[in-house]
Parts: structure tokens; C-alpha cells; sequence
């Protein structure tokens, strides 16, 4: 159960990494572009991944009428999900300890885990009503419209994950480095309930 | 006199012809580029780079084009002293001043010699220095913004012709006087030259941090011409040598008059001795006039400074500075090997090539061994500097690099071609011809330390029958030669700008990586920027106008303005608000007595407009910058001279 519950808070304290990394990446590449201009979504805000890609995606968007890219200070996600990942990453911690101290059954780390998901989950469905409404939420004044087949206007949506063509540009949509670490972290904590369980079994036997 | 001088060298080409050196039949060259894949060692393919920038001199032009090695592909024209309608250079209110001088406003230069800079001997790629010949000035280019950032005047000089060379760690650059004259300037005879006139050999020096430069000091030489110049290198650091002619001092009839000495000379300066001279206090200061022109990057604007003396050195008072090196005859290139003990004066009417040695001449220098002096100066003997003789290897020599491997490479005017030789054993390895009547060539380091030998390419002064017709006039040829092997391989012909006095190249690889994409918006001081549109306004001073103008891709702003009248001076002051790579906007008025301006990411220029006309006046971008290009457009309306129109301006709405 030791062994676990190190597992456990390690598994917890790879949250944190996502003050530091980002979370998601989206590259836009065409042929005009050969460095691909580029967004990072942290999850406080949204960043250029060169120094003036968000003003030049602006510049471009503005063609097919899409709003800018929202300020930190203009969605709530941006405030909120901070204080869950550093609750999440704290409650893990906690119950690590307690399991270290034998305070706690391992299930608990499966509990934390299913709550992570949830919430994980909850966060790509906002995630990819955000990118609905920034691709589809299109300014009746553009100045070009382009219409799919059957009449409707084009949505310029980005894949919520993989590879999406939208007009010329290739649109590439992937978890960054502080996502990555908020699996590995959360399979770590699947691990720590494994190997809780696994031990716990050993000692009723 | 003439004709006989005239016939005597048609003689000489003939008799080349008959007695060997058979340069191959140029009808050739077609099948074996196919046989050799030659095609293939020019292409880059689409997307691909070129491994080699080439910074040539567009003489005339007053200007540089850079080249791509060995595409020949030209990438950009960068205006230096000339002005330069296609961006506004010279025209905008913010580079004016780097065509100031003495002279005032002068708008065309003769652009001759590039020059990279060098740290330890070798090019680092930071600066590119170019003289200009007839209004003497040397220029720094900024090789981060590809951009004229200072011009600096030359006193006391006239034909800034052996120049802009640099020492190794760019220390100094330096700017020889090809025409003596009067110093200071005063009304004489002119048949009073003799003894009269001088020549002055400036030595710039180059702040090394900002580049920025100074006359550090002149030496006032004695009236002959000083042709070419190049500096020690490694053992010979702290020297620089440089050729004359005229040596006799005649004032007419040059051809004849100036060609009677058997030799000319080799000016050796050590520059080192000179500068520790004046570090002392040595030389005095002099009147003089000249202007000193700086470009701001973040205020993106030109100032010019009239100076108003400069420190001059009399030879004489520095004993152990200056040496003369009897050359033969009339020696035009002057060319110091990378290891710095050949200093090669191609005597451009001798038949023979000769190579003087840097451990002979301090040799000399130290046993007093000297064949006479001349205006105090002493004149070593030739013999004992003399390393060797590359013998009869053409006709006309003119210049020559190295390619670091131990070999030289000589142009030859008259023969048209250049030939290959070793340094040392002085034979000639290898010749091919070039199209036609070449001056300079360039390898990629040539002047430095480090040549990196595998392309060298020669500039020609004719062209005829190598490309398509365009009328009498055609762009002079460049010819691109493989120097890797053996002997020289001739790859590619490709036109260049203007006259392609001479070139520096080097590996791309430095220039590239440094070379800037945009101007920060942020960084922008200019005092007339409007970094957004919030920022934009028209505001009248007497009758100056200012409309603080912004540029996004696809409109103006402001686009409608109105309140200006016929005898304004109305400044449009335009910024680029894009921060995106070579996303340019232009800007032209109907009816400018002035240039369009070519405004780059996150840069403001000015450009002035004196309506005459009372109208509704349209004014556009004239860069293709997006889909809306064409929409990218605006009105000025322009209302009599009494008129009580006020001042308004719009953006999307109605001028109230
Ligand atoms: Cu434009």
C-alpha cells in the first residue's frame, strides 16, 4: 500500500504541470504559411505558439467573419479551471497521504480517478462548444461565405483532437505536454489503485 | 599615339591566340553540360535554399543585389546610395537624410566594393561595407534587416575607389582616394599638380558593438592614384597595402601620361604603428566638411550630422609607417593571400603576374635596404620583396582571390577569362574563358582568412550573344565556375544588376539564421507612429498637415479625410500595424510629385504631398497584400486655398 500511495501523489503532483504547459495544441499550416501559425490552450488562457500567431489567426479569421480569440479574462473556464486542477491535484495528494498512513483504502484512489474523468470529460464537451461557437458563430457581415453543398454555411470548427482541412489550411488539433502529463498522471493514480488492491489482496489471503 | 598604344594591344590579342592557351570552343559548353550534369549542380529545387548569399555591387546603380549561390536567382535589391522608388528609399521623409553630404541632397551613387565583416579573420556575417566612388562615402548594411543603417562622407578624398576593404576583426574599413587633389579644396591651376595635390587614405574605425563608424584618421599621401586596396591577415595584421598609378603625376591624357613609369607602387601602411600615433596625440585636426548619416531601427529614421574636422597624418612623422613597393605597371588589383604573406599587384599593362612577400619586406625594412624615397617616403627595391613571378599567364590582369587550398584565381580583362595558378611554384594550372572582358571575381570568404573554395564566379563587363537580345543595352553577366577539382568547371551565366563591380559572398548559414522577420510594433519610436487605429488622427500645423495613418490588411485608416487645401504640406505618416513576415503595404497618392512608399511590418514612413489641385483624391496600397487588396483604397479631399473646410477623417463611419 506504500508503494501505491507514492504512486499516488506522483500521480496527483503531474497535474501541476499544467501551470506550466499547455494543456492542448491547434497548428493551422497552408501554403502561404510554412511556419504554421499556431495556438496553445493553458488553461488559463490561450497563447500564440510564435509571438504574433494569435493576432495573425485573427487577421485571417476576420475574412469569414470569426470572432477574435477570446482574452483569459473573457471566458470563466480560464479562472475556474485552475482552481480545479490545483484541487484535484491537492485532494490526490491528500488522499495519498492518508493511504500511506493506511488512513484511507485504495479505493479512494479509484474514486479520485472516476471524479478526474468526469470532470475531464465535462471539460472536453465545454471545450468543444467553445470550438463549435469559434467556428460555427460567424459574423453576418463576412466578407467571404462559403457554403457547404447543401446551402448551410460553412462551419470553420476545429477538430476537437486529429486533422481537419478548413479551406486551404490544414488544421491540426492534439494534447500538449501539460495534457500528456495529466494522463500519464491519471493513469498513474490507476496504477496506484491497482497495486493498492493487488497488495490489500495479499494481505486477506 | 593613341592608335599605335590601341594596335599594339590588338597585336598582343592576337598574338595570345596563336601562341596556345586554347580556352575550348564555347559551343561546347552545351553538349557538355548535358554530359556532366553540370544542370544538375545549379538547381535548387522549389522550397529548397541556396548554400551561398552573394552581396554584389550594382556600380552605377549605386546599390547591392543579393544573389543565391549557385541558383544565380536574385533575391532583393538593397538600395544604398541611390534613391530607390520601389520602397521610397531617398524619398521618404525618414531616409532623405542618408543621401545627405557635403553637396547637399545627392541622389545617385557608383557603388564598388562589398566588403563583409570579419571577427578573428573570419566573415561573421553582421555588416556588409560598400564604398561609393563618386561622391566619397562608405555605407553599413545591416545584414539582420538587410538595410542601409549609416553613410559616412569622406573628406579629403575624391574617387572612393580602393575601399571599403576591412581588417580582421573589422577594426577599421577603409577608403583610398583614386583621384588626388588640392587638400584642403582651393582654386589652382590644375597643371600645378605636381607636388601640389594629395591623396588621402582614410581609416574608418568600426564601433563593435553597434558597427557605427568614425575617421579615426587620414594619412595625406603624395598625388598619385590609389587604385585598390586589401589588408594584412595573420602575419601581416596591422598592415594594409594599397595600389597606385600615376606615380608620374600627370593631370592629362592619362592613357599615355600616366602609363611611362615601368613601375608604380604598393603603398605598405601599417596602419597599427599610425593608429598608436594618434592614440598618443599624433597628427592634427583639419577643417573639414562632411556628413555622418545614422538610421534608428526603432524610430525608423535617418539623421544626418555635417562634422566639422577630422584628424589628418603626415607620413613623414611617423617613421617606419609607410613603405613603397616598386609594382609593375600600373598595377590595378592589390590582393593579400589568406595566409597573409603574398600580396599580389597585377600590373594591369605587364605581361607578368608578381607576387611580393610580406617576410621580405619587413626583411628589407629592417637592414635599411631602400632604392631611394619619394616625398619622404622610402622605396624598397623590388628584388628583395619580390616572392615570385607568375609569368606571361594572360593579358590585362586585374584581380585575384584564393580559394584557401593554396591555389590563386586572376581575372583577365583583355584575354577575357580567368586562370588558376599555384602560389609558390607560380605555374599556371588551369585557365577558362569567361563572357566577356571580366573584372573582378569572388569566392565565397575571399577576403578573409578562411575562403570557403567551392564556388567562384567572375563579372564580366559585356554580355553580348550569351542572352536573348534587349536592345543595345543588356545587364552585364555573372559566370558561376565550380572551383572544387582540378581544374574550373563553368556552371551557370546569370544577368546581374547595374554594373557587378564586385561581390562578397559567404555561407548562407550565419545571414540566414539571423535575419529578421518583422519590426515589433512595440519597439516602434517613430514620433509619428499610431500603433492602432485608436491612435489614428489628421492634425493641421499651419500648413503642415499630419495624418497618422494605419495600414491592416485591407484597409486605411483613416480612409476618408478631408479639411486639407491647395498649398498644403500634408505628411502622411504610415504604419504597418502586421506583425506577419513579408506582409508589406504600400501607399501611393494620386498625383505625387514623390514615390510610393513601401511600408514593412511594424514600421512607420513618412512620404510627403503638396496638392496643387483642388478634387477628391485617391490614395491606395500598391503591395498586393490580401484578397482585399483591391478594396484597400481611400479618399482625400483637397479644397481651395481660402476655403473653411475643417478637419475630419473617418473610418467606417460617415465624416460627420
Ligand atoms: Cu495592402
Amino acid at each position: 500500500m506504500k508503494k501505491a500511495s507514492i504512486i499516488m501523489i506522483i500521480g496527483s503532483l503531474l497535474l501541476l504541470g499544467l501551470f506550466k504547459f499547455p494543456l492542448w495544441n491547434i497548428m493551422l499550416g497552408a501554403p502561404q504559411y510554412p511556419d504554421p501559425l499556431g495556438m496553445n490552450i493553458h488553461i488559463d488562457g490561450i497563447k500564440g505558439v510564435s509571438e504574433f500567431d494569435l493576432q495573425n489567426i485573427d487577421g485571417l479569421n476576420h475574412y469569414i467573419g470569426m470572432k477574435t480569440i477570446p482574452k483569459a479574462e473573457e471566458m470563466w473556464e480560464f479562472s475556474v479551471f485552475p482552481k480545479v486542477i490545483l484541487g484535484m491535484a491537492l485532494l490526490g495528494v491528500i488522499i495519498g497521504l492518508l493511504g500511506y498512513l493506511n488512513k484511507v483504502s485504495y479505493k479512494y484512489f479509484l474514486g479520485w480517478f472516476v471524479l478526474m474523468s468526469v470532470l475531464g470529460i465535462l471539460g472536453m464537451y465545454d471545450f468543444n462548444n467553445w470550438l463549435a461557437d469559434y467556428g460555427g458563430n460567424l459574423d453576418p457581415h463576412a466578407i467571404i461565405k462559403v457554403t457547404n453543398p447543401d446551402g448551410s454555411p460553412m462551419s470553420y470548427k476545429p477538430p476537437l483532437i486529429g486533422f481537419k482541412k478548413l479551406l486551404n489550411f490544414d488544421v491540426t488539433s492534439l494534447p500538449h505536454t501539460g495534457g500528456y502529463l495529466m494522463f500519464i498522471g491519471m493513469s498513474f493514480t490507476l496504477i496506484a489503485f491497482w497495486l493498492g488492491r493487488k497488495t490489500s489482496v495479499k494481505k486477506i489471503t | 599615339m593613341k592608335n599605335i598604344l590601341t594596335s599594339s594591344i590588338a597585336m598582343l590579342v592576337i598574338l595570345l591566340g596563336f601562341t596556345g592557351c586554347n580556352n575550348g570552343n564555347q559551343s561546347g559548353g552545351k553538349s557538355g553540360a548535358l554530359s556532366n550534369n553540370i544542370a544538375e549542380k545549379v538547381y535548387v529545387a522549389p522550397g529548397e535554399y541556396d548554400s551561398h548569399y552573394a552581396f554584389i555591387s550594382g556600380g552605377y546603380s549605386g546599390n547591392i543585389t543579393v544573389y543565391g549561390l549557385p541558383s544565380g536567382r536574385m533575391f532583393k535589391e538593397i538600395p544604398v546610395f541611390s534613391q530607390f522608388a520601389t520602397s521610397g528609399y531617398g524619398y521618404s521623409e525618414e531616409t532623405k537624410p542618408m543621401l545627405n553630404t557635403s553637396h547637399g541632397f545627392v541622389p545617385w551613387g557608383d557603388s564598388h566594393h562589398p566588403d563583409i565583416s570579419q571577427s578573428k579573420g573570419e566573415l561573421d556575417g553582421r555588416w556588409v561595407f560598400i564604398n561609393e566612388n563618386n561622391t566619397p562615402r562608405i555605407a553599413r548594411i545591416s545584414l539582420t534587416t538587410f538595410e542601409t543603417e549609416e553613410i559616412i562622407e569622406v573628406p579629403n578624398s575624391a574617387g572612393n575607389h580602393s575601399s571599403s576593404f576591412v581588417t580582421e576583426n573589422t577594426e577599421y574599413v577603409v577608403a583610398g582616394t583614386r583621384f588626388s587633389v588640392p587638400i584642403p579644396q582651393r582654386d589652382m591651376p590644375i597643371k600645378d599638380y605636381k607636388g601640389n595635390f594629395q591623396g588621402a587614405l582614410s581609416f574608418i574605425s568600426v564601433a563593435p558593438e553597434t558597427g557605427n563608424m568614425d575617421i579615426k584618421f587620414q594619412v595625406l599621401m603624395p598625388g598619385f592614384n590609389y587604385d585598390l586596396s586589401h589588408p594584412g591577415r595573420g602575419k601581416s595584421h596591422g598592415w594594409f597595402f594599397f595600389t597606385t598609378y600615376n606615380t608620374e603625376e600627370a593631370s592629362t591624357l592619362l592613357e599615355v601620361n600616366a602609363s611611362q613609369n615601368d613601375k608604380d607602387f604598393i603603398a605598405a601602411v601599417n596602419w597599427k604603428k599610425i593608429e598608436e600615433y594618434v592614440n598618443n596625440g599624433g597628427g592634427k585636426m583639419m577643417p573639414a566638411n562632411y556628413a555622418h548619416n545614422l538610421y534608428d531601427e526603432h524610430t525608423h529614421t535617418a539623421t544626418s550630422t555635417i562634422k566639422k574636422e577630422v584628424r589628418v597624418v603626415n607620413p613623414i612623422d611617423v617613421p617606419g609607417a609607410v613603405y613603397f613597393i616598386p609594382t609593375p605597371k600600373s598595377p590595378h588589383g592589390c590582393d593579400v593571400d589568406p595566409s597573409g604573406e603574398y600580396i599580389v599587384g597585377n600590373g594591369k599593362l605587364s605581361a607578368n603576374l608578381t607576387v611580393h612577400s610580406f617576410t621580405k619586406m619587413l626583411d628589407a625594412i629592417e637592414k635599411e635596404k631602400f632604392a631611394g624615397e619619394a616625398y619622404g617616403i622610402p622605396i624598397l627595391n623590388f628584388e628583395d620583396v619580390l616572392a615570385g613571378v607568375v609569368e606571361q599567364p594572360g593579358l590585362g590582369p586585374l584581380h585575384t582571390e584564393f580559394d584557401g587550398k593554396g591555389n590563386a584565381y586572376t581575372t583577365f580583362f583583355i584575354s577575357s577569362e580567368v586562370v588558376k595558378w599555384k602560389i609558390g611554384t607560380w605555374e599556371v594550372i588551369d585557365r577558362k574563358p569567361t563572357y566577356y572582358s571580366v573584372g573582378h571575381l569572388t569566392i565565397p570568404g575571399g577576403n578573409s582568412g578562411k575562403p570557403q573554395g567551392k564556388y567562384m564566379f567572375a563579372m564580366n563587363k559585356i554580355t553580348k550573344d550569351r542572352y536573348l537580345p534587349t536592345g543595345p543595352e543588356m545587364e552585364h553577366s555573372a559566370q558561376l565556375y565550380d572551383i572544387s577539382g582540378d581544374k574550373m568547371e563553368l556552371l551557370l551565366d546569370f544577368p546581374t544588376h547595374g554594373e557587378p563591380h564586385y561581390a562578397a559572398a559567404m555561407e548562407a548559414s550565419i545571414i540566414k539564421e539571423q535575419s529578421q522577420k518583422i519590426y515589433k510594433l512595440a519597439d516602434n519610436k517613430h514620433p509619428y507612429a499610431a500603433k492602432s487605429d485608436a491612435d489614428t488622427k489628421v492634425v493641421r500645423d499651419g500648413n503642415e498637415v499630419h495624418i497618422y495613418m494605419t495600414t491592416i490588411r485591407s484597409h486605411f485608416s483613416p480612409d476618408n479625410i478631408e479639411g486639407v487645401k491647395v498649398g498644403d504640406k500634408v505628411y502622411f505618416h504610415v504604419t504597418n500595424l502586421e506583425q506577419d513576415f513579408d506582409v508589406p503595404h504600400g501607399f501611393a497618392v494620386l498625383g505625387q510629385n514623390n514615390s510610393e512608399l513601401l511600408i514593412m511590418p511594424g514600421q512607420t514612413k513618412s512620404s510627403v504631398w503638396e496638392p496643387k489641385q483642388v478634387g477628391v483624391w485617391p490614395f491606395y496600397c500598391t503591395d498586393f497584400c490580401s484578397a482585399l487588396h483591391q478594396e484597400m483604397q481611400g479618399y482625400i479631399r483637397v479644397s481651395a486655398a481660402d476655403s473653411d473646410v475643417p478637419i475630419k477623417w473617418s473610418l467606417g463611419e460617415d465624416i460627420e
